[in-house]
């Protein structure tokens, strides 16, 4: 209404300027007087439908009044209406005024893990995969601080939304976890998100750590994921017209993390294609279920080994690398009240295959007898987990969680022509790594958890470690919605 | 990668190809309700006219549910979305909105409305720290427990119906009028009923009564939730159990989506009679539109007194 007064206020201090006056003619004239007459009876209009609306209320006030019960009613309520008319007005006035108010929300997310481990750390290894050089160790044994995250978000306009969350290691070192800007204007289902962000690869992988109902990573995101996949890229999501959840999306991202490899290449490095389907199955039920096919092409990517003869070597990938994913995950709730009892079962299988050229590189290794050597590489190989979470009372879940990997078949052109064994590349040993994991969590409050878990980790040929983890997850501050 | 490109082209064109053949049905008004009562009110305006669902149930607290699949397909193909706001859906309803991929349904856009907008609140809290419990900064969400506020809303409601369905504006209209003289006189009827009630002190689960409260006078001395949104503790409730000992409350009032356990652990050892109220249609066998809702709700409350 307001911009309306002061359109035509405009209007009339147009017409009533001389320079723009004589640029007027008479028939323009014509048309903005019959403009500014319909605004006047718009006006008009408005004001007795209030009015009506007014005489309207009288009257049911007027009615209320002749019993006197009612009237005491009304009084209290009028009391009530007044106070917190009262208290509007105080909150309103203590908002933050100025630039201050347009402030992105902020969230920062606390995470201490206490560990105990039975193998040296330092040592770990994923045996028949090869090393994403990712977080995917069990970190540090003893108290130490775990990631924080820093998040940063606010709508920009009214087309996009931008959000940062920084990741601050114990380390002391600050990492982009995500970093990206988000459509939320668009329509016909449609949904575009540019920057760097976690993949939408299988369904684990676009969650936040702090949201995970374990300490750490399955073995699968581990060793085929690089623990967790944030590339910098361009993602479109669709979702269809129709009841059951239907959503298609593809992303093109630079290929800058395992299994791809940061380069200097014009265009993209890598592109996900994924397709969820979801929906209820009564009240209580809620599913999910996703495809993914990640492809990638890795250059140089390589990673340090003991060959048979003791020498430290590096070895590197050119290739293609090309990842399946299914997964699926079952919310169950009475009636849907998550409250007091709930049941989470989620899984997810995951199938890679490479084909390139593999080279064992002794360059830099002092005292090597052996020439570096080129041939080829193809590979099969997958993994995965399934895990189920019950909230048993309030506040209290346990769950369980069980690992498997395969490590299928690596063929090494080096070890087929005879010219290198086997026994060269001990990282490819075939295995099939297992781990069974138990949690027990507390949750005080939606802002706080205490969580307590066992791990019996069977991911080194030969070795068991055995783990035990306490940790907490806190939230602080503006805390945004969390993915189903 | 050139293979990749190449199949993520004919997809690309395949998506925006169903874009095009899946405009809108003509039909009727698409409206998601977050909580039932929204869904009630505009079943009570727009009958036929309007598809309406509804995204939580009378069993279900409307602070902590998921933005789940079937939510967000449902956001997607709505023309109207109608919540309560003041923060009570903050935990699911950004996330569907933003992934509904559908503007009409965005804050500021006609098709979206935050009731809680609409009526002066209550309990704007002077302090804000996460210490206190789950607090809501615009204050107390549950406005839909006062009818006066029901009636507030059902104008700016059948407006708004009016205004995203205009062939069909004279329909609302005629509903709202007619509604409006219904529900007042429902309302003169509530409160004759409910005189009574003045003063009535009551023990709740959580605080979302305040509304009912200031209407009917009634009086709250405690809730079995340590602080809001805290489920209770058995320190809590044996705290409250020496102070209702004391000094009895007449009432333990709980709602559907409540766990009955504390209401009737306290129950039992004061001897004080607990009643579970519907809180939103649905609730209870009674309480199947926002009539019955209020006649349900009055009619387990003066039962107490009798």
């Amino acid at each position: 209404m307001i911009k309306q007064t002061l359109m035509a206020a405009a209007l009339a201090a147009a017409l009533a300027g001389p320079g723009t006056a004589a640029a007027v003619t008479d028939t323009e004239m014509k048309e903005l007087r019959e403009q500014v007459r319909q605004l006047k009876q718009e006006y008009e209009r408005r004001i007795d439908a209030l009015e009506q609306r007014l005489k309207q209320a009288e009257g049911a006030a007027g009615k209320a009044q002749t019993s006197a019960g009612q009237a005491e009613a009304a009084a209290s309520r009028a009391q009530a209406t007044a106070v917190s008319a009262e208290a509007a007005a105080t909150s309103a006035s203590a908002r933050p005024a100025g630039e201050n108010a347009f402030n992105p929300a902020v969230s920062l997310i606390l995470n201490g893990v206490l560990a105990n481990l039975s193998q040296d750390p330092a040592r770990h290894q994923i045996t028949g995969f090869t090393p994403t050089l990712g977080e995917v160790g069990p970190g540090n044994r003893g108290l130490s601080l775990a990631e924080t995250e820093l998040v940063f978000s606010a709508n920009i306009d009214p087309n996009f939304r931008g959000t940062l969350i920084a990741a601050l290691a114990p380390d002391d070192s600050i990492g982009v976890e995500e970093g990206f800007i988000q459509s939320i204007g668009l329509s016909h289902g449609l949904g575009i998100k540019a920057g760097r962000f976690f993949s939408s690869v299988g369904y684990q992988n676009e969650i936040h750590a702090h949201a995970w109902d374990f300490t750490d990573a399955p073995l699968a995101n581990k060793v085929l994921l690089g623990n967790q996949l944030a590339d910098d890229g361009v993602q479109v999501k669709w979702v269809a017209p129709t009841e059951t959840f239907v959503e298609l999306g593809a992303e093109i991202g630079r290929g800058r993390a395992f299994p791809g490899s940061n380069r200097d290449k014009n265009g993209a490095g890598a592109g996900n294609l994924f397709a969820h389907l979801g929906g209820d199955i009564g009240a209580s039920t809620a599913w999910r279920l996703g495809l993914s096919h990640l492809r990638t092409t890795a250059q140089n990517r390589n990673y340090d080994d003991l060959d048979s003869t003791g020498t430290q070597v590096n070895n590197s990938f050119d290739g293609s690398s090309r990842l399946w994913g299914l997964d699926g995950v079952l919310k169950w709730a009475p009636n849907g009240n998550p409250g007091y009892n709930n049941f989470k079962l989620q899984g997810e299988y995951f199938l890679r295959r490479e084909d390139g050229n593999f080279t064992y590189n002794t360059a830099n290794a002092a005292g090597a007898t052996r020439a570096t050597q080129t041939d080829t590489l193809r590979s099969a190989q997958s993994g995965w987990y399934a895990q189920g979470v019950y909230q048993f009372m309030p506040m209290w879940r346990a769950g369980y969680r069980y690992d498997r990997l395969n490590s299928g078949t690596v063929k090494l052109g080096l070890v087929d022509s005879g010219a290198l064994a086997a026994a060269d590349f001990p990282i490819y040993a075939a295995h099939k790594a297992t781990r069974n994991t138990l949690m027990l969590d507390f949750n005080p409050s939606e802002f706080s958890r205490l969580r307590l878990q066992f791990a019996s980790d069977k991911s080194r040929l030969g070795a068991t470690d055995n783990q035990v983890f306490l940790q907490y997850i806190i939230s602080l501050g503006a805390h945004g919605a969390h993915k189903f | 990668m050139k293979r990749l490109i190449s199949s993520i082209r004919p997809a690309a064109l395949s998506l925006s190809l169903m874009a095009l053949l899946s405009q809108p049905a003509t039909a009727a008004l698409k409206v998601l309700a977050c909580e039932p009562e929204w869904g009630a009110l505009v079943q009570e305006l727009a009958g036929g006219n309007a598809s309406v669902s509804s995204a939580t149930t009378a069993l279900q607290d409307a602070h902590h549910i998921e933005a789940r699949p079937s939510l967000i397909a449902r956001a997607r193909n709505a023309d109207l979305v109608v919540c309560t706001g003041s923060e009570l859906e903050v935990g699911w309803l950004p996330l569907l909105l933003r992934q509904s991929g559908n503007e009409r349904i965005q804050p500021g856009k006609p098709g979206y409305l935050e009731t809680s907008q609409l009526v002066p609140r209550l309990e704007i809290p002077k302090v804000l720290d996460r210490s206190l419990g789950d607090i809501h900064p615009a204050g107390n969400p549950h406005i839909h427990l006062d009818p006066h506020n029901i009636a507030k809303v059902a104008q700016v409601l059948g407006d708004r119906l009016a205004q995203l369905d205009p062939a069909n504006a004279d329909a609302y209209r005629t509903r709202t009028t007619a509604f409006h003289a219904r529900w007042r006189d429902a309302i003169r009827r509530w409160e004759a009923e409910a005189a009574p009630l003045r003063g009535l002190t009551m023990v709740v689960y959580h605080k979302n009564m305040a509304y009912l409260n200031a209407w009917l006078g009634l009086r709250e001395v405690g809730s079995l939730e340590p602080k809001p949104g805290i489920p209770p503790t058995t320190a809590h409730l044996a705290d409250l159990v020496a102070r209702m000992q004391a000094e009895p409350a007449k009432v333990i009032v709980y709602m559907a989506y409540h766990n009955p356990q504390a209401a009737e652990f306290l129950s039992e050892r004061t001897k004080i009679p607990a009643v579970m109220l519907p809180f939103t249609v649905g609730g209870s066998g009674r309480a199947k539109d926002l009539f019955g809702l209020f006649d349900d709700t009055l009619a387990r409350l003066l039962a107490v007194l009798k």
